[in-house]
């Protein structure tokens, strides 16, 4: 008998414990929230920042942009990461949001490094996600059936894709390959031949052939200087103006410690070196 | 018992020679070929995975924490976030569930009560986990305000628990001897004492033996703790036993990727070069930890049934 | 002292502290005041069951049926009889008739594939080869219940998708691979489900058969198999039930295209697949979400109506049992 109470007290006491942590947590530490792709580049960063100031807490953890988006107009997180401006998801009060661009993305088409191809112009890629095009031999290549590997269409990589390579027009629908996340996307291209696709910059190397965009390579120096038009922001969102720990920490991601080595690091482009806006 | 279950009378031969025993004999090699496909094919499965994973099947690989745009890391803190979250759960699952078998095996009037929470316990088993991590997400992640958390991730798991632990506990108890019982209180002891001094520790082999089975189930579950304990392993230290330090492996906030979890997403966000290589070792860390724990569960169960029993 | 009189007295001292604690009154007293608590206890927690049940479904109810109410209510036909998914447009639709049948018919296929193999598995454990059914087959099969499913999943991506691309052409992402993962799942579940119903059956409708002189393989097609028939079948049920709910394994190797599935080979999506992508990236509370969660309750209505199934099943398995007996 005095065991089941023992227990019963047991877990009111550990009911209390965690209302007491639930309550400490909130004032000691922030959290930052959102993006895939952006999660590495935060949580590095808030791993140094933790490094240099023990006792200040970041929480980086991710849930996609709209999780991101969410939690931040809620109040659920301090900092929102998000692939895509706060206004383009509908159903978010984006005039209540300050929008902190970290960095900018670049974003390349991508084929199986076998399909002879290495440019595509902008017509090109259109009729190809449209689905009017759908052998390799009319764009240049060898007589090979064409395979578009997609992103779920919540994605934020998609978003901007469609939006400044494919011209906002609707991809078909019905035929392509949907990955959730840039790995397996990736993976997918390199071993199904005949397979086209889109990755950030970060993740593409040699299993994968990057295309050039209307003769344009998709570099570094070209996205600075405007050429090569399939980049975005990456955004950290807060609720009005930041201000104490929140801010500390957007400080240290805009400082040159973060994105002079960092953000190179991981095949990112400091927004500070930009000559377009958007 | 078993044995009483042999073949038919060989005599049978002597009779006259009809088809149907070919055809049993042809029906006979046919299951013998169908049961082995099946075993082959379990131990296909399993092999090729422990064959994958066999380099990284070593200490270093189990204790380091996972790397940053580089080769080499390790599942150490997912491995320990694994076992602490199911934990965590068991703390919470074990005594409701034990509790409600009580009350299933010993005060269930046949009412209405009853029959409802058999329906609970019926719908609660057979929830498809996605649906366990959506309610989570909305229960636990957002309107108690944990965020995603071992504690949120804790609660989904004892969502998944609660039915099979207080299924095994209420026929654990069940299975105690009526006479041991009867006896008990023809000796002037109540029900609670009953219960409480004779029924529960005659049960708890059973028990254990059900809770350490479940134990191999959560340990691997992935698609409750998605929404619930994350997907994001914020750096730990070890030396750091403080629940209450954000950084300390005990905090019950913080957010806590577990080993399946991150075998389901290695391969997919991350930068690392040997991506494939480590989802190959998480998984066969997975497997053989679920084997383990299988095989503990059964000999727990021989071992406690046999000091019960001398 | 000894360790055990030490126990002893911890416990009686821990007995009389707790009895001066709740009653301060006669030890006889607090019997009843424990045998009252024992029992309020046990209720409470069974209580919690129900409670825990119901707010669940609940919420999953009310979040799944926000998108049929609101501003811009969705239509139920719509959404269970349109194929036309375009979450994104200016006028979005939101038609999840493709997700349904994809989860429809990659965990049908999967039964299909898994259950006759299962079937013939448990007939031989428990009937032809008892012995080693017990000591090994059993086991072994415990064992594999327990592989996390992002094992399976894993496993299909870096195996089978590349050998069915090889071996079949097409692009290796398919209903075939999602089946072939599920089969595999489901297999030790359904076999060792199966075989508790063989070996539950009573001795005597065994020997029975062989004294009339019918064969072994007479006696399991006409008597065994239909005296087994409702407990077989709830095993098959409960292997759909675990395929139609599974999101991971069936997400890595499908392909996840939105499209109604039409050939073994093509790339397919199903409801779970579809949650696992979009729930994170849309924003609460968004009609896209909303269409998200509606779907979420449709697996949770359909989760019920095999349970239903799954009852009728053993109502029969009873009257069956009755006038057999």
């Amino acid at each position: 008998m005095f065991k089941s109470l023992r227990i019963v007290w047991m877990m009111a006491l550990l009911l209390l414990v965690s209302a007491g942590i639930a309550v400490y947590a909130a004032g000691g530490s922030i959290t930052a929230m959102g993006s895939t792709a952006l999660q590495p580049l935060a949580e590095q960063a808030a791993n140094q920042f933790m490094a240099k100031n023990p006792e200040k807490k970041v929480l980086v953890q991710g849930g996609g942009s709209g999780t991101g988006l969410t939690q931040v107009a809620q109040g659920g997180a301090d900092i929102g990461n998000s692939d895509i401006f706060a206004e383009e998801k509908a159903d978010i009060n984006a005039k209540a949001l300050v929008d902190h661009k970290v960095c900018v993305v670049g974003f390349a088409a991508v084929i199986n490094p076998e399909v002879t191809v290495s440019n595509l112009t902008q017509k090109q890629l259109i009729a190809i996600y449209s689905g009017k095009i759908t052998n390799w031999n009319k764009v240049g290549g060898p007589n090979q059936k064409i395979v578009i590997i997609n992103r779920p269409k919540s994605s934020g990589t998609r978003a901007t894709f469609k939006k400044y390579a494919l011209n906002g027009i609707e991809e078909v629908e019905g035929v392509a390959l949907t990955e959730d996340s840039s790995g397996t996307v990736r993976k997918t291209i390199a071993e199904t031949p005949g397979a086209i696709g889109y990755l950030a910059l970060s993740y593409i190397d040699n299993t994968v052939r990057a295309l050039n965009f209307n003769g344009v390579a998709a570099t570094k120096a070209n996205i600075i200087s405007g050429k090569y038009p399939i980049w975005s922001y990456e955004h950290m969102y807060t609720k009005g103006e930041a201000s104490g720990l929140t801010k500390e920490f957007l400080d240290y991601m805009m400082s040159s410690e973060v994105q002079g080595k960092l953000v190179p690091a991981l095949g990112y482009i400091p927004g500070s070196e930009m000559k377009v806006s958007r | 018992m078993l044995k009483s279950k042999g073949q038919p009378a060989k005599n049978a031969r002597l009779l006259k020679f009809r088809p149907a025993f070919a055809v049993d004999k042809v029906v006979t090699y046919f299951f013998y070929i169908a049961g082995f496909f099946l075993v082959a094919l379990l131990f296909f499965f399993v092999g090729y995975i422990i064959y994958m994973g066999r380099e990284s099947l070593n200490l270093g690989f189990l204790i380091r924490p996972p790397r940053f745009m580089e080769k080499g890391g390790g599942v150490g803190p997912q491995l320990f976030n694994s076992f602490y979250l199911l934990i965590i759960s068991l703390i919470f699952s074990i005594p409701i569930g034990v509790g409600a078998g009580i009350y299933m095996a010993e005060y269930a009037k046949p009412n209405g009560i009853t029959k409802a929470i058999r329906i609970s316990l019926e719908t609660l088993s057979s929830l498809p986990s996605i649906v366990v991590g959506l309610f989570g997400l909305l229960v636990f992640v957002n309107l108690t305000g944990w965020g995603f958390s071992i504690m949120s991730g804790a609660m989904a798991l004892m969502i998944l628990n609660l039915p099979v632990i207080t299924r095994i506990a209420e026929e654990s108890i069940r299975s105690v001897q009526l006479s041991l019982k009867e006896g008990s209180l023809a000796l002037g002891a109540t029900h609670w004492q009953t219960i409480w001094k004779l029924i529960l520790p005659v049960a708890v082999p059973g028990i254990l033996s059900g809770v350490i089975l479940v134990t191999g189930r959560i340990f691997g579950e992935a698609a409750a703790l998605l929404f619930t304990a994350g997907m994001s392993s914020p750096p730990l230290n070890f030396a750091d036993w403080n629940p209450f330090h954000s950084i300390s492996p005990l905090n019950l906030f913080r957010p806590a990727e577990t080993l399946a979890v991150y075998t389901w997403k290695v391969n997919s966000e991350s930068l690392v070069p040997d991506a494939r290589q480590i989802a190959d070792g998480a998984a066969a860390v997975l497997i053989i930890t679920v084997f383990l724990v299988t095989i503990l569960a059964r000999f727990i169960g021989k071992k406690l049934q046999k000091g019960n029993a001398s | 002292m000894s360790v055990a009189g030490r126990k002893l007295l911890r416990k009686i001292s821990w007995t009389d502290m707790t009895n001066h604690l709740i009653n301060r009154g006669s030890s006889e007293h607090g019997y009843f005041f424990r045998e009252k608590l024992g029992c309020y206890y046990a209720t409470l927690c069974g209580s919690l069951i129900i409670l825990l049940t119901v707010v669940m479904v609940v919420f999953i109810t009310m979040k799944g049926l926000a998108a049929f109410t609101g501003k811009h209510p969705l239509s139920v036909l719509e959404f269970l009889g349109s194929s036309h998914w375009q979450p994104d447009d200016t006028v979005p639709h939101f038609g999840a008739l493709n997700f349904i049948l994809g989860s429809v018919s990659v965990s049908g296929l999967a039964v299909l594939l898994s259950a006759p193999l299962a079937i013939a598995a448990a007939i031989l454990i428990a009937i032809i080869a008892p012995g080693p059914g017990e000591y090994f087959f059993r086991p072994v099969l415990e064992m594999f219940t327990g592989i996390p499913s992002v094992v399976y999943g894993w496993v299909g991506l870096s195996l089978l998708v590349p050998w069915i691309r090889i071996h079949f052409g097409g692009l290796g992402f398919s209903l075939l691979a999602g089946s072939l993962v599920l089969a595999l799942m489901i297999l030790p579940t359904i076999t060792t489900l199966a075989t508790d119903a063989l070996v539950a059956l009573p001795d005597s409708y065994r020997e029975g058969s062989y004294a009339l002189g019918a064969t072994r393989w007479q006696t399991i097609y006409r008597i065994l198999i239909p005296a087994a028939r409702s407990r077989i079948l709830i095993g098959v049920t409960l292997g759909i039930t675990r395929a139609f709910g599974e999101a991971l394994a069936v997400q890595m190797v499908i392909g996840n295209t939105i499209r109604i599935p039409d050939s073994l080979l093509n790339p397919m999506c199903t409801l779970t697949s579809i949650i696992t992508m979009d729930m994170g990236n849309t924003v609460m509370g968004s009609a896209w979400n909303n269409a998200l969660w509606s779907m979420a309750l449709l697996l949770l209505l359909i989760t019920f109506g095999l349970i239903l199934l799954i009852k009728k099943l053993g109502n029969q398995d009873l009257e069956g049992n009755n006038s057999h007996a």
